[in-house]
């Protein structure tokens, strides 16, 4: 396979891996590493690399969108940030010493609890009673525009919610993912935020966490330029074209669908690991 | 209500900073990979094993030498940085809008993550 034929063929499994990610909220990453490793026998360092490098991207682009908007919570997005960052450098730092076999077993895990937490019911978000001092004090309690008008809401337990974080932080800059599907399980069964406001919050965060385990990549010569410009291209155009579909697709169904194939996606990344064929 | 407009304010900034981040990057990466395969599209590809990139392509000094001399790859990775850089400009963007706020507990916690960013470059 030439060069010219392979980033063509990446190109097309990034798009499709945006577009699923976005529509599912579970991000491209979890697609695109597998559909690497597995199928182009990629090593895992070079996949983890460009699908950081895409997070940014996807990131950054629906952000953009959904700041303007008012729905996105800058303050809690940037204290969490505190936590995220830290854990994304811990993570990265862990990804420079585990062997890819074992990397590619906590990936096949990570992904399997992705898809299940894709089912959690949500709480319902905290909109009455009193504020906690710590989210007074840290001014996190805002509102949001509705069909209605602004919606307040509080938000709970703050430091539980700050360690949830931490760990999705480690979780993304180890296996280069946004890891979207945990930071919203944080600030909505933990911290009780509307999920409009934790799925925004979420993505506005996921930039920035990867922005700070990307550099260690980068120095330990992980990012490659080749393999990811077909990746970050293909994946933000999925994620734009998914953006856009979003309101009309039916995404109980899809969600079923895809998790379906994350599951299979893991089975196989597991059973790479044990064998140590990744 | 004089902070509320200014929070309003930023957020548009905000919203616009990574709009264009994302936009100039992309279309940096984009001409890159367009020299790249223009030049070295015949070529096979070798990614089975892990050796690490050259040293051209991890620091971003030796990455602007090798573009200059024309490398598509060294084009990308400027790309890449541009669209790193994105995030990061939209924090030092914020501490600003906290200072002008004069919201300096939120000036000081965004101030710690680009702290934490800038360390492990």
């Amino acid at each position: 396979m030439t060069v010219l034929v392979f980033t063509a063929i990446i190109f097309v499994g990034a798009v499709v891996a945006g577009l699923l990610g976005s529509l599912t909220g579970l991000g491209g990453g979890v697609v695109i590493i597998p559909l690497l490793t597995l199928v182009f026998k990629v090593d895992i360092h070079y996949a983890i690399g460009a699908s950081l490098v895409s997070v940014i991207a996807t990131s950054s682009g629906a952000a953009a969108a959904y700041v303007k908007e008012g729905i996105t919570n800058i303050r809690l997005g940037m204290f969490l940030e505190l936590a995220t960052t830290v854990g994304a450098i811990i993570g990265a730092w862990m990804a420079t010493w585990l062997s890819t076999s074992i990397i590619a077993i906590l990936f096949g895990a990570i992904l399997i609890l992705s898809a299940i937490l894709s089912f959690v019911r949500l709480a319902d978000p905290a909109v009455t009673g009193k504020p906690g001092s710590l989210s007074q004090r840290l001014r996190l309690n805002s509102s949001f525009p509705t069909a209605e008008g602004e919606q307040p809401y509080f938000v709970k337990h703050v430091i539980g919610g700050f360690f949830m974080m931490n760990i999705a932080g480690i979780i993304s800059g180890l296996l280069g993912i946004g890891s979207g599907a945990l930071k919203v399980i944080a600030m909505d069964n933990v911290m009780r935020v509307p999920f409009k406001v934790s799925t925004t919050t979420s993505n506005f965060m996921i930039g920035v966490t990867a922005a700070a385990s990307v550099g260690i990549y980068l120095k330990r010569g992980y990012i490659d330029p080749s393999l990811s410009m077909p990746v970050v291209l293909g994946v933000l155009a999925g994620a734009f074209a998914g953006s856009k579909i979003l309101t009309t697709a039916r995404t109980t169904r899809l969600k079923t669908l895809f998790a379906f194939v994350i599951l299979v996606l893991a089975a196989e990344m597991i059973y790479n690991g044990f064998v140590h064929n990744i | 209500m004089a902070i509320n407009i200014r929070d309003t304010d930023l957020k548009r900034t905000i919203g616009q900073l990574l709009r264009y981040g994302v936009l100039s990057s992309s279309a940096i990466v984009l001409t890159g990979g367009i020299v790249y395969l223009v030049r070295h599209g015949g070529q096979y590809p070798q990614y089975h094993s892990f050796l690490g990139e050259p040293d051209k392509m991890r620091r971003p000094a030796l990455m602007w030498k090798a573009m200059l001399r024309g490398e598509g790859r060294a084009l990308i990775q400027i790309g890449l940085l541009v669209l790193i850089a994105t995030p990061i400009a939209r924090i030092i963007f914020s501490i600003f809008g906290y200072l002008l706020e004069k919201d300096y507990l939120y000036t000081v916690i965004t101030a710690i993550v680009l702290l934490v960013i800038v360390w492990n470059f």
